[in-house]
């Protein structure tokens, strides 16, 4: 699974990192948190508000921070039945 | 353009941009704004095409705004769609004649100026209560 935090790198991106990292480890799934961090390359995935958060490409979440629950959610449905 | 860190409210700006004269005036004027700085400019077919980034961030926005040519309100319905409610103009209801208004410059900046004006007054009362802060807070 391939989760993206997209952001310039702003408080409240940095703070999204941190719950995403946290999240990944508490649930123990095999993931690979990469950063999307050029104006550029966010725009490509259509995301117009940072922070946001990229699931296997999807964009799952824009302009706010989500609580760990949804995370938790989130990875779940991406895991195989 | 991505927003964050930019001080204010998110505001983004939806259009018909439909093949009659209004749907033409305004797809300009969406664009007018969004070039003064009012607010963000984004597709709309990417919203009807269900792209996950334009959809979690109509989802995200503190504002979205519609601007349709005439009242079937395409752009209107396509937000709705996705359960986002929008601050909806739509053309007709303004005063434009669809199939009998000429595309011009003055029309378009006299339509971006009634919704400047008019969303002046609401941010005021909003200004009020206390509303509005960084997305980065």
């Amino acid at each position: 699974m391939k989760i993206e935090v997209l952001g310039t790198g702003c408080p409240k991106c940095r703070k999204l990192t941190e719950l995403v990292t946290e999240t990944v480890k508490e649930t123990g799934v095999t993931a690979e948190i990469g950063k999307v961090d050029k104006i550029n390359d966010i725009m490509n995935y259509g995301v117009m508000i940072t922070p946001a958060l990229a699931i296997d490409g999807k964009v799952v979440v824009a302009g706010r921070i989500p609580s760990k629950d949804e995370i938790k959610k989130w990875i779940g449905e991406k895991q195989p039945k | 353009m991505a927003e964050c860190c930019s001080g204010g409210k998110t505001r983004i700006i939806h259009t018909c941009s439909g093949a009659s004269d209004v749907g033409e005036i305004a797809d300009k004027t969406a664009r007018k704004l969004s070039k003064d700085g009012y607010g963000n400019m984004t597709c709309l077919a990417a919203i009807g095409a269900h792209l996950s980034g334009f959809v979690e961030s109509a989802k995200g926005a503190d504002e979205n705004i519609t601007i349709d040519g005439c009242p079937v309100a395409c752009a209107k319905k396509n937000l709705e769609h996705i359960g986002v409610t929008p601050k909806s103009y739509i053309l007709t209801e303004m005063g434009l004649v669809k199939g009998k208004t000429p595309i011009t410059e003055k029309i378009v900046t006299e339509i971006s100026n009634r919704i400047k004006e008019k969303k002046q007054k609401t941010r005021t009362d909003a200004d009020k209560s206390g509303e509005g802060s960084c997305c980065c807070g």
